[in-house]
């Protein structure tokens, strides 16, 4: 008989480890929203369908307030991150081979190895310091942070779409006339923009997530929707905090599906 | 200089690096090329020649020497102020755009009207015989089909001089014939100097009005297809375009003495003396019977049949291998055997001496 080549699904057990492994992964997601539909006041007892969680989570205004300031920052940070992310990766990779590139790389992506936690040290007692100075006590430092640790996620799908784009492209555009700036507006942009979109949010979703850095960074009444349900949950579990996070969980597959087919699509 | 020259290198050096390690892509370029003709820079790869046509477009600055396009120095010119166009090797089309709009992209950019750019790309369009795609993206298109669009764009805005950078070499056998007869046509209907990149002798051989032929940094020579052909300089330019039979021998009157005690007639011995290298193409070696009057006595040692040729390899009496391509006969084998006693014969005016 003939040698078949090596494929993982035949050896034994790999179904079984296949389905144990989705079931620890998605099982207690199923089980977040299906309770976010129960009638009941417990968050373990089914008590019948119904949409009253959502109803009261919607009514509260702080949670309204939470979620409205988590989409401010998230949008704010997304913006910055992906325009520094951009000028990144153009910088990178829209020329030869320099000195230094492993490094600019290495600090690009410096806030996916810092431990959060460390970073989360370093800002509360850096931006404690200019409160002190300045007396400033708005969202803008929970923008700049979250911008900051956004950059590594919006570069990437931008530097992989730019390292799928021939150089010769730029050079031809100037080769028919085009201006650097012409170039930049005309082709360079066009071509790459789905990259920036995918970045954006990817930049988003992370943002839109983040607990540790917030928790440190904010001040007194600046909860954004994680820090509230942590804040909410250390009192007392309740059944709304499954409707909050329903929906959350909504937001963020929608986006990163949208995300998916931009990064797959290719032209 | 002359009017009739488009463009004219002086002088040019390319060095990539620093130091010890700078490698000079061009070393000491000049050439000037016609207003009107198709000129091929022909060379094995890294000879320098793509390098020369990045210096002309503008991609590159010489480290020294100048470039000249009608009379003016463009040295410092960047690419988007030269009237020059590139058909890139790898077509470089914009993916993001429609044919119709990768051929107005030129015209566009220099800010000529609507109604210019539509009319323009119209007859780009008819030109290169792709007017049913006009609105196709080009990644629905074949790799002819592309090739026929980067040729529109780089045509369209009417540049004083088109670049090709070896933009045959992606096409399978069959389609760069078809284009080759198509590049040619496009250059005598629009009358722009073609200067085209290429390392396929054929491409350079049917195409061009001249050639240079470069290696390692430099031109080695300059001429008509024929004058490349039959009257190679040098060792280089005999071997790399077509093949050749390399013989030593020293000049004497009336010929040159060939390291086997015959004396042939050579082309190129005024002011020569000494030493040197006979060129002979392989389809001017004749055979004849052995003890033939002047002619140089040989022994079969093999030969390949190749369909329309019959490669024949001998040796001379001093053990000089030359090898003879004759035409094959319809029927039977030539009478070529192994071993055999023969005599070979050079076409008149076949022999040229070599520079060094």
């Amino acid at each position: 008989m003939a040698e078949r080549a090596f494929s993982a699904t035949r050896l034994p057990g790999f179904a079984m480890i296949a389905v144990a492994v989705f079931l620890v992964l998605y099982l207690p997601i199923f089980t977040l929203v299906i309770f976010s539909f129960n009638d009941a006041n417990s968050v373990a007892i089914w008590g019948g369908f119904s949409l009253r969680w959502y109803q009261i989570a919607w009514a509260n205004d702080a949670v309204k307030e939470a979620a409205v300031r988590s989409l401010i920052i998230a949008t704010s940070a997304a913006l910055i991150a992906t325009t520094v992310a951009t000028m990144a990766a153009l910088g990178t990779t829209r020329r030869a081979a320099f000195k230094g590139q492993t490094l600019i790389y290495v600090i690009i992506n410096q806030p996916l190895m810092v431990p959060e936690i460390v970073t989360a040290v370093a800002l509360l007692i850096f931006f404690g310091f200019i409160k002190v100075t300045t007396g400033y006590q708005g969202l803008g430092y929970l923008i700049a942070a979250h911008s900051a640790f956004c950059v590594p996620f919006a570069y990437l799908p931008i530097r992989a779409r730019l390292e799928g784009m021939d150089l010769s492209l730029e050079t031809a555009a100037a080769d028919l006339y085009a201006t650097p700036w012409q170039t930049f507006r005309k082709v360079t942009l066009p071509i790459l923009l789905p990259g920036i979109i995918a970045g954006a949010m990817l930049a988003f979703v992370i943002s839109l997530d983040d607990v540790v850095i917030t928790e440190f960074v904010k001040s007194g009444g600046q909860d954004t929707l994680p820090t509230y349900m942590l804040g909410q949950i250390r009192r007392a579990v309740t059944p709304d905090v499954n409707a909050i996070s329903t929906a959350l969980l909504v937001l963020t597959v929608l986006l990163l599906t949208a995300f998916f087919l931009l990064t797959r699509r290719r032209d | 200089m002359s009017k009739d020259v488009a463009v004219e290198v002086r002088n040019a050096v390319k060095a990539f690096g620093q130091g010890d390690s700078a490698v000079r892509a061009l070393d000491d370029v000049s050439v000037d090329i016609r207003k009107g003709e198709f000129f091929t820079l022909l060379g094995p790869s890294g000879c320098g020649k793509t390098t020369l046509l990045r210096l002309i477009a503008g991609f590159e600055t010489p480290s020294s020497g100048q470039i000249l396009l009608d009379g003016k120095d463009i040295t410092r010119d960047p690419p988007n102020r030269r009237p020059v166009n590139t058909v890139f090797q790898s077509y470089a089309l914009f993916p993001h755009l429609t044919v119709a709009q990768n051929i107005g992209f030129g015209l566009e950019m220099q800010g000529r009207p609507k109604a210019e750019i539509a009319a323009v790309t119209a007859n780009m369009l008819a030109l290169v015989q792709l007017g049913p795609m006009a609105q196709r993206k080009t990644s629905q298109l074949s790799g002819g089909q592309q090739q026929r669009v980067a040729l529109a764009r780089a045509l369209a805005p009417r540049p004083k001089v088109l670049l090709l950078d070896e933009p045959l070499s992606a096409l399978d056998l069959k389609l760069r014939k078809e284009m080759q007869i198509e590049l040619k046509r496009l250059q005598l209907e629009t009358g722009i100097t073609f200067i085209f990149v290429t390392h396929d002798q054929e491409e350079a051989l049917t195409m061009s009005d001249r050639i240079g032929v470069m290696s390692a940094g430099r031109i080695r020579q300059i001429g008509t297809p024929r004058d490349i052909y039959t009257r190679p300089v040098n060792r280089f330019v005999a071997s790399f375009i077509g093949e050749s039979n390399f013989l030593s021998g020293a000049v004497e009157t009336g010929g040159v003495r060939l390291s086997c005690g015959d004396l042939v007639e050579a082309a190129g011995t005024e002011g020569r003396s000494g030493k040197v290298t006979l060129a002979v193409r392989p389809e001017q070696v004749r055979l004849t019977r052995a003890g033939e009057p002047g002619a140089l006595p040989a022994t079969i040692t093999d030969w390949v049949y190749f369909g329309t040729d019959t490669h024949c390899h001998l040796a001379l009496s001093d053990g000089t291998e030359v090898v003879a391509r004759l035409q094959s006969p319809a029927t039977g084998d030539a009478g070529l055997e192994k071993g055999k006693a023969v005599a070979l014969r050079f076409a008149p005016g076949a022999a040229q001496v070599l520079g060094d």
